[in-house]
């Protein structure tokens, strides 16, 4: 009774401050960065430059979004960036066995795309909820099965999209742009304003955010416990599939290094947004955010003469790091 | 002479709430002082502070007649306080020895001393009556015999005062006559020893001097010699026992809606039958460790089991706590902290949890609705929260209790399990929860209440029935309603024979 008792004491204005604070930081980090890119070349502010961050964060954008409901349900889901690799091949093999360059043919393959990677996040939720084995290593080991399939499809060398007729009409899905709107940023804001939805309106939502805060109260509260976590898994596995059709135009081939450390920014990305890593807050808007940061790390790093660009992987990894000790001191403050 | 330890008109206060007023406590070198009082009525509180894990709000310690604050449990420790511990803080896989010595290991050089460690643990354990392997790891051993290794652990650091907290709750008899003859030991040498417990006739058998508490009050100090237990009883209680619980209603007429035949819980319950009838409080009284609650979580679909459920007469047999809710009956776990509310979340979250598909409109979560019944919950179950914001773990713990029965409420179950309704609650709130509790059973609900606190089962119950190591030792009705007979069958001891146990301890 005394434990309660204390934890009724803390000064209402202080925690909705810091609560305030949490949930913004993404945003004021991203408003940082714009100003610090400003400052170290003119080119930076651009319109077309700043789109064309933002475009190109839209794999890890949309990749996000679903590791969103994966680490807020107090998941995890390191093989991402090996399903994206596997999926784009399947992809490109489908519409190459197929050929041609109809429009049915493209459609038929993108449903193949998002199937298989709905089907790989089936596989991983179910190893997790049935098998009752921890998320990490489940996932650390599809991480190198799905890793090791593409380059055995692609027997080490590279899965290239043949017909040039079907990467003419297929190129726009990354290039183009609905006015003057790049498609690839249509296509975050369209997943990012369903996860949104998904997470914060609706039943299965509150049932992710409760199973991550505390899986006990979930199960003692009548929350179907894990068929919520298998829904995570394949809504990871559908973003990332989505993720895919917009990345196959891009160069037109899949190869054994193609989403090589995705999961690492995908997971950067939730991290920064505020998403608690041991689950039961997740932030969608923060996670786009986030994306958007990385992206703009490195688009900073090409600008500036600060740091070779070479080291991105090494900056983004720190970002990660950085990102966790704000998370634990603001938690602090509380 | 000026005491040890000395408190002078001690305070504290949580936030509003004022948990202990002006208490005084002087400890003698030599003696043996037991502190007594009801659940809530502030010796945790109390311990704490003289322990230095907590800061008075009002008042002063003072040592050897020399005023002093504790910078914190460490401070307190080099002091020569120690306090042992109520629940076990050990490392289980660590050996017995390296546990007594943990952070403050013998060295030879660079390297620890496993021999010398051994050795001094094996003749400490000696000293507590247990003769173990100081190799073992603490996992192998049993509850009892952790407590054990606790105490000697806590002993083990140079100590002028021990504080005891209920160290015999998970003893049994012969363990707790080790415990008694090292106290004594301890206070032939001249250390002042506090003994918490609310087991009277072992307080009588061991303690020199004793100081009742009273929701949060001093009530009185007395030399042991001028009271008997049940003197201790009603100087602890103290209040009008009726005035607690609601009048009683009568009897309900037999009509069954909840039969289990043979339920058989691996491991923790071997076989227990039992119908619920219709508007009835059904009490279950037993040991911890009992099988009560396993009994009752297998029922509602929350662990594996044997046996057949009956509702209404017809057999259900759940999986989950989804479909022992649909038919109607809700169990509202003992563990609320870790099973009952989600304490990240706030009020709003949790009290819709369960019954979240009523507030599905074509597929999203009405919120506006989840605010209005957050506001009906709040004035009807009065919960007192500063602001709706806030998140369940900033309630107090009558007020977490409060919302668990809002939540599930929510649900218009016909059959509610409550366990441990009032377990870390204060007198006025529990009041509130008994008499909800009976309109329940008065709107015709049919209600099972699992407690340890037997006034509340007696209080409260048109039957109770009692478990014993996994099956059920039998019940009591109506007017047989009483300690005496509860506790026989919880633990197939008399009374008389426990308090006999433990005064023949030397």
């Amino acid at each position: 009774m005394t434990e309660n008792a204390a934890t009724t004491s803390p000064v209402p204005e202080r925690r909705r401050f810091a609560f305030d604070l949490k949930a913004a930081s993404p945003f004021i980090a991203l408003a940082a960065l714009i100003l610090l890119g400003a400052v170290v070349n003119p080119d930076f502010l651009t319109v077309s430059n700043l789109t064309n961050v933002v475009t190109r964060s839209a794999f890890i954008a949309i990749i996000a979004v679903g590791a969103t409901f994966v680490i807020a349900s107090g998941g995890l889901d390191l093989s991402v960036g090996s399903m994206a690799a596997f999926t784009a091949g399947l992809m490109i093999l489908t519409l190459n066995k197929l050929g041609g360059a109809e429009t049915s043919t493209l459609l038929m393959a993108m449903g193949v795309a998002l199937m298989v990677a709905a089907a790989c996040g089936l596989f991983n939720g179910l190893v997790v909820t049935v098998g009752k084995i921890e998320p990490f290593i489940v996932t650390l080991g599809t991480m190198g099965i799905f890793r090791s399939l593409v380059i055995f499809l692609a027997a080490g060398g590279t899965i290239t999209l043949r017909d040039s007729g079907m990467r003419e009409m297929y190129r726009p899905l990354y290039f183009g742009s609905v006015m003057g709107i790049p498609i690839p940023v249509i296509a975050i804001l369209l997943v990012a304003g369903l996860g949104a939805l998904l997470l914060y309106k609706t039943p299965f939502g509150r049932h992710v955010v409760a199973v991550g805060s505390n899986e006990d109260v979930a199960r003692y509260s009548g929350v179907p416990v894990s068929r919520v976590r298998l829904l995570t898994y394949v809504i990871q596995g559908i973003c990332v599939g989505i993720a895919v059709l917009i990345y196959v135009p891009r160069l037109g081939s899949a190869t054994p290094t193609t989403g090589l450390l995705w999961e690492l920014q995908a997971i950067t990305a939730v991290v920064i947004g505020g998403t608690a890593l041991r689950g039961g807050v997740g932030r969608i808007w923060g996670t786009v955010a986030g994306a958007v940061i990385l992206e703009l790390v490195a688009n900073i790093m090409v600008f500036s003469n600060f740091v070779s660009e070479y080291l991105v992987g090494a900056v983004q990894g720190s970002i990660i790091i950085i990102a966790m000790l704000v998370q634990r001191s603001l938690q602090r403050a509380r | 002479m000026s005491s040890v330890l000395e408190a002078r008109e001690i305070g504290k206060s949580f936030g509003p709430v004022e948990v202990l007023r002006g208490i005084p406590l002087a400890l003698q070198a030599g003696e043996v002082h037991a502190v007594i009082g009801e659940n809530g009525a502030g010796k945790s509180t109390l311990m704490r502070i003289l322990s230095g894990h907590l800061q008075p709000s009002a008042g002063s310690l003072a040592m050897d007649g020399q005023p002093l604050v504790f910078t914190g449990p460490v401070d307190a420790e080099k002091r020569g306080i120690v306090l042992v511990h109520q629940e076990i803080l050990l490392a289980p896989d660590l050996t017995i020895a390296q546990n007594l010595f943990l952070g403050r290991e013998m060295r030879r050089g660079l390297f620890v001393d496993d021999a010398a460690m051994n050795r001094i643990a094996a003749a400490k354990m000696a000293e507590l009556g247990a003769r173990l392997d100081p190799r073992m790891p603490v996992r192998e051993l049993s509850i009892a015999q952790r407590q054990l290794v606790q105490i000697a652990r806590a002993l083990l650091a140079p100590h002028r005062v021990v504080i005891f907290d209920e160290p015999t709750a998970t003893l049994s008899g012969v363990e707790a006559e080790a415990l008694f003859l090292a106290i004594h030991q301890l206070k032939a040498k001249g250390v002042a020893v506090l003994y918490i417990s609310h087991r009277l006739p072992e307080v009588k058998a061991i303690a020199d001097r004793v100081t009742v508490l009273r929701d949060g009050r001093h009530v009185t100090t007395r030399d042991m010699a001028e009271l008997d237990p049940a003197g201790m009883a009603r100087l602890m209680v103290g209040r009008d026992m009726a005035n607690l619980y609601p009048p009683r209603t009568p009897a309900p007429v037999a009509e069954p809606v909840l039969e289990a035949r043979d339920i058989a819980v691996p491991g923790y319950v071997e076989t227990a039958s039992f119908a619920l009838q219709k508007g009835e409080i059904l009490g279950f009284a037993g040991l911890i460790g009992a099988g009560r609650t396993e009994l009752f979580e297998a029922i509602v679909g929350l662990r594996p089991h044997r046996g057949e459920v009956r509702l209404e007469g017809r057999p259900v047999a759940f999986r989950d706590a989804a479909r022992s809710m649909a038919a109607g009956i809700v169990y509202l776990s003992e563990d609320r902290k870790g099973k009952g509310l989600l304490l990240q979340q706030d009020l709003r979250v949790n009290l819709t949890l369960a019954a979240l598909s009523r507030f599905a409109r074509s597929g999203l979560v009405a919120e506006s609705q989840e605010w209005a019944e957050l506001d009906k919950a709040i004035a009807g179950f009065d919960i007192r929260a500063r602001r709706k914001e806030m998140l369940a773990g900033q309630l107090s713990g009558g007020n977490q209790q409060k919302l668990l029965l809002a939540k599930m409420m929510l649900l218009e179950p016909r059959i509610v399990i409550i366990d441990e309704p009032t377990r870390g609650i204060d007198i006025g709130t529990k009041e509130q929860i008994y008499r909800f509790i009976a309109e329940l059973a008065a709107q015709g609900r049919s209600i099972v209440v699992i407690s340890s606190e037997m006034p509340e089962l007696i209080g409260l119950c048109h039957r109770v029935i009692v478990m014993r190591a996994g099956r059920i030792a039998g019940e009591v009705t109506g007017d047989d309603i009483a300690e005496d007979p509860i506790m026989f069958l919880a633990t197939g001891v008399h009374e008389e024979e426990v308090a006999e146990m433990a005064a023949g301890a030397p």
